[in-house]
């Protein structure tokens, strides 16, 4: 029933299909620390293998930091309404000063994470931004990356406000407020509906997921700290006592490292995915809101059109010489009203597209994520098992002493 | 709340005094509550977190998961010793007959009543105490042979009492340490609360006591379980009358005009509170002038080995308190972890739900599958991490447990050194006797015909040094009765506490063996329904 099909966002691996196959493969690698304090960022190695005829040979590699990424998926946004665009890791601004080595890493996986993503997709693969992004020189890079801050570059800040109005006027729907403009569309009421409330579950599940990372870290340190009193004791008692004491706590000591172990293999595997299905519905819930603009505005330019025509009936019936300019005008916004019209459907057509995409990678994804989660606590409770087992014959012989 | 009960028995107290309280007073009415505590406590310990967590989520989860089967619901001890928590004698219990052990008595604690303090002149509302009922069963001829069975009521301070009796009768004993007075916790927690915490303590208490080689045959605990009404053990006199009492003496002990007779028993006792002042005072003044590095002591001790000893007991004492801390936080950590599992298996519960409800795309109802299974495996490891968690506080207690039984080694000890200090307060006082007569002969010699009233001082003189010799050899013979019973208390506590030990170090090892071998079953079972997912070649 289910195939099991592999994400084809995998990094970095050398395409499968021959050369007379269309390839785009990119891998985010080599991440280097420069720029000191407040200042400090990492950059990225970003190495791009293809035979697309649009790009300019068959690798290409740049230097690239995390505001590139952001202005990539700021392009995209801009220019594919209706795609979901693959979500980028957060800013976080506190754990920049840290820059631990577990932060860099994860940091970098879902940045390789979030490039294959768009160069598999379909539409977004063709991108000329992506191409911009793949072999500019860095130079260019940093003066289109300053250009788009003042004018394109949506702020967190806003793109929170349309969230919040999109809710809002969810929730005054529900409520039966006020009519807003909004489509009357019982499927996609149910699908806003789905999203807002698989945002607050996910959000949930991840914040127990990382919050189980920090059990497992917390377990370890104390059989840490355990074993070592266990062993202090077992010093002072001396006899076969004494060594069962010791023997506890060597073992304690052990198992704390499998814990550690596991608690960065949960993070990795299990918490990180989950984080990144909340990211993808927060990305989901923009193009909610995009779509909901495009309908305003579609709307908006409906009822124009129609006043121009009512405006352009009376122009006419009272024969004035302002007809002309009139016609022209009425002729050029429904022009526009169509184009927007056109615009709206595509946005619509691709959307439904990318929610069947987005379900099916979903369900994948996570199955892995589950997958991977199962495996590793069966690893861990499997060695906790045997190490405290094979303790026991030597406690028999402590206690026979 | 509560108040405190400043009152003692008589209730002519002066001096209250941190001793007398004990007896806790109430304003409200008592809980009708049983107190008792049901067989295999540690199965309704672990029914009462079950059913605590699933009633909240309950609609959620039996909509969604199986229920749980009782087999895995109920706890399955993994180590042979379940032993533990006691049953009440008026169910029928299956461990109602005695083990291969030939003598046994066996203590129950139960059904605490609130009762009014009968004389009470100082405050008019009336105060209270609570008593407990105490049912003994037993096999020992002391105690009239098998078959015997004994009810009585008693309250703490009977309690105190007993334990008082005890360490006077049994000194150089390593005796069990009665169970706290202090009321000041108490104030936090909800009567009903105390009060069977309280009961638990008695319990535990009175069978360490019972099981005893020693002290389970001494009159003073057949009195307390056997006697009804009024407990027939002469009460711990209260520091304020003993005060007044001295005080009343110590001018003339002070300036010696009275021969100072001492009766040879009471030199055997330890110096007791305002009876004997003066006594105290030497005894003071002789510990320091030890300490000084005065007069050495003439009696020969083998110091060193004892030395040796107690230190050995004081880092072992250090060590145990430390792991025991570890211990405690070892626990903490288990019981965070199966929490969390909880939580995470919850949050599947919503999305698979969510999932379900409306389903659009196949893929969905697959994922909820998913979900669903993620949310079982994680719940059913939130459960078996809090049944670990009970069994591995049962052990783990045991360390703390033994921290109270080197307080009673200590105690121990210093009947010892008490015993010694006696014995060398005796033997220099017998120094300055000799020298006073000789002093007092020697003076006498040289004026002729002697000094009547100086005569009748040296015979005095006299009376009194072979009053103390007597005294001296009975103050020796008691101590090395006390160095005695430590020496063989000492090697039934090495005895005991090696089998304890060992049999928690096993039982402790077992179970997180056990319950980790039913995890990986949970979570194997989890990583086979995703196995589609498996991707090859990681």
């Amino acid at each position: 029933m289910l195939t099991t099909q592999r994400s084809v966002s995998g990094s970095s691996q050398s395409p499968r299909s021959p050369s007379s196959q269309p390839y785009l493969s990119v891998s985010v690698t080599d991440p280097v620390k420069l720029g000191n304090g407040v200042q400090a960022y990492i950059s990225y190695r970003v190495i791009t293998k293809t035979n697309f005829p649009e790009y300019q040979g068959p690798e290409k590699i740049v230097i690239r930091r995390y505001s590139d990424f952001v202005w990539l998926r700021d392009r995209l946004f801009e220019k594919y309404k209706g795609v979901f665009i693959p979500p980028l890791p957060e800013k976080s601004a506190v754990e920049k000063f840290r820059f631990s080595a577990e932060f860099i890493e994860m940091r970098r996986q879902a940045l390789d994470v979030f490039v294959n993503r768009i160069a598999s997709h379909h539409e977004l693969q063709q991108s000329e931004d992506l191409r911009t992004f793949l072999q500019a020189d860095e130079e260019t890079m940093e003066r289109l990356r300053f250009h788009e801050t003042g004018i394109f570059k949506k702020k967190p800040a806003d793109l929170m406000q349309i969230f919040k109005d999109v809710q809002s006027k969810v929730s005054d729907v529900v409520l039966g407020k006020e009519k807003p403009v909004e489509e009357s569309n019982p499927e996609y009421e149910k699908l806003k509906h789905y999203i807002f409330e698989l945002e607050n579950h996910l959000a949930e599940a991840q914040k127990h997921a990382y919050r189980l990372v920090k059990r497992h870290r917390e377990l370890g340190q104390s059989l840490s700290d355990f074993g070592k009193a266990a062993k202090l004791l077992g010093a002072c008692e001396g006899n076969a006592l004494g060594k069962a004491f010791t023997e506890l706590g060597a073992k304690s000591e052990a198992l704390s490292i499998r814990l550690q172990k596991e608690a960065h293999q949960l993070l990795m595997s299990f918490e990180e995915p989950l984080k990144d299905y909340f990211r993808a519905v927060q990305s989901i819930k923009a193009t909610i809101a995009e779509r909901a603009n495009a309908f305003r505005q579609q709307c908006e330019l409906a009822e124009t059109i129609k006043l121009k025509e009512i405006n352009l009936e009376k122009l006419m019936l009272t024969r004035s010489d302002r007809v002309g300019e009139a016609e022209h005008e009425y002729k050029e916004l429904k022009a526009e009203g169509e184009e927007v019209s056109r615009r709206f459907e595509t946005m619509v057509r691709l959307m439904n597209e990318e929610i069947v995409r987005f379900q099916e990678q979903k369900t994948i994804d996570m199955g892995i994520a589950f997958h991977e989660f199962a495996k590793g606590q069966a690893r861990l409770a499997n060695s906790i098992a045997d190490a405290w087992r094979s303790l026991l014959p030597k406690l028999e012989t402590c206690s026979s002493a | 709340m509560m108040k405190q009960e400043n009152h003692g028995d008589d209730g002519a107290n002066l001096h209250a005094s941190q001793d007398d309280m004990e007896s806790l007073v109430l304003d409200e009415p008592p809980p009708s509550s049983n107190g008792q505590s049901s067989p295999s406590a540690s199965a309704s310990v672990e029914r009462h977190s079950t059913t605590a967590t699933t009633s909240s989520t309950s609609q959620n989860f039996n909509s969604i998961l199986e229920p749980p089967s009782y087999a895995d619901a109920v706890f399955t001890s993994f180590d042979s010793s379940s032993s533990n928590g006691q049953e009440n004698p008026k169910q029928p219990s299956y461990q109602s007959d005695p083990p291969t052990r030939s003598e046994f008595l066996k203590i129950w604690v139960s059904d605490p009543e609130k009762e009014l303090e009968l004389t009470n002149s100082l405050v008019p509302g009336g105060t209270s105490y609570y008593t407990y009922l105490i049912t003994t069963r037993t096999n020992m001829p002391e105690y009239g042979g098998p078959g015997s069975e004994f009810t009585v009521r008693r309250r703490f301070k009977d309690v105190v009492t007993l334990s008082d009796r005890l360490s006077e009768s049994y000194r150089g004993f390593v005796i069990p340490i009665r169970p706290d007075k202090s009321v000041v916790e108490s104030q936090v927690m909800q009567i009903e609360q105390f009060v069977e915490q309280r009961r638990a303590a008695l319990s535990k208490y009175l069978n360490k006591l019972a099981v005893h080689p020693t002290l389970k045959k001494s009159e003073e605990l057949r009195l307390f379980l056997v006697v009804r009404g009024k407990l027939p053990l002469a009460k711990s006199v209260d520091m304020a009358s003993r005060m007044l009492d001295g005080a009343v003496r110590l001018p003339r002990q002070l300036t010696g005009e009275a021969a100072a007779v001492t009766d040879v028993n009471e030199a055997a006792q330890p110096a007791k509170g305002g009876r004997d002042l003066l006594r105290i005072f030497r005894e003071l003044r002789q510990s320091v002038v030890n300490d000084w590095g005065g007069v050495k002591p003439m009696v020969v001790e083998e110091d060193k080995e004892f030395m040796e000893r107690k230190e050995k007991v004081a880092e072992f004492e250090q060590q145990l308190s430390n792991l025991s801390q570890q211990a405690e936080s070892l626990v903490k950590a288990q019981q965070d972890m199966g929490e969390t599992m909880g939580e995470l298996g919850l949050a599947f519960v919503k999305l698979t739900k969510l999932e379900t409800e409306g389903a659009m795309f196949q893929s969905q109802t697959i994922r909820a599958t998913d979900m669903k299974n993620v949310a079982t495996a994680a719940v059913k490891a939130s459960r078996l991490y809090r049944e670990l968690n009970a069994q591995t506080v049962k052990h783990l207690d045991k360390l703390h447990e033994y921290l109270g039984v080197i307080l009673a080694v200590n105690s121990a000890f210093s009947d010892r050194s008490s015993a010694l200090l006696t014995v060398q307060t005796l033997s220099s006082e017998l120094v300055s006797l000799q020298s006073r007569i000789e002093k007092l002969e020697a003076a006498a010699s040289k004026i002729f015909g002697g000094d009547r009233s100086r005569m009748r001082k040296i015979e005095e003189l006299k009376e009194t040094l072979k009053v103390s010799e007597d005294a001296k050899a009975c103050a020796v013979r008691e101590y090395e009765r006390i160095k005695e019973n430590n020496r063989s208390e000492l090697e039934r506590v090495d005895r005991e506490r090696h089998e304890d030990f060992m049999g928690m170090l096993k039982g402790f090892v077992l179970n997180q063996a056990g319950y980790a071998e039913k995890m990986a079953n949970a979570w194997e079972k989890l990583a086979e329904e995703t196995s589609a997912y498996e991707r090859d070649g990681n």
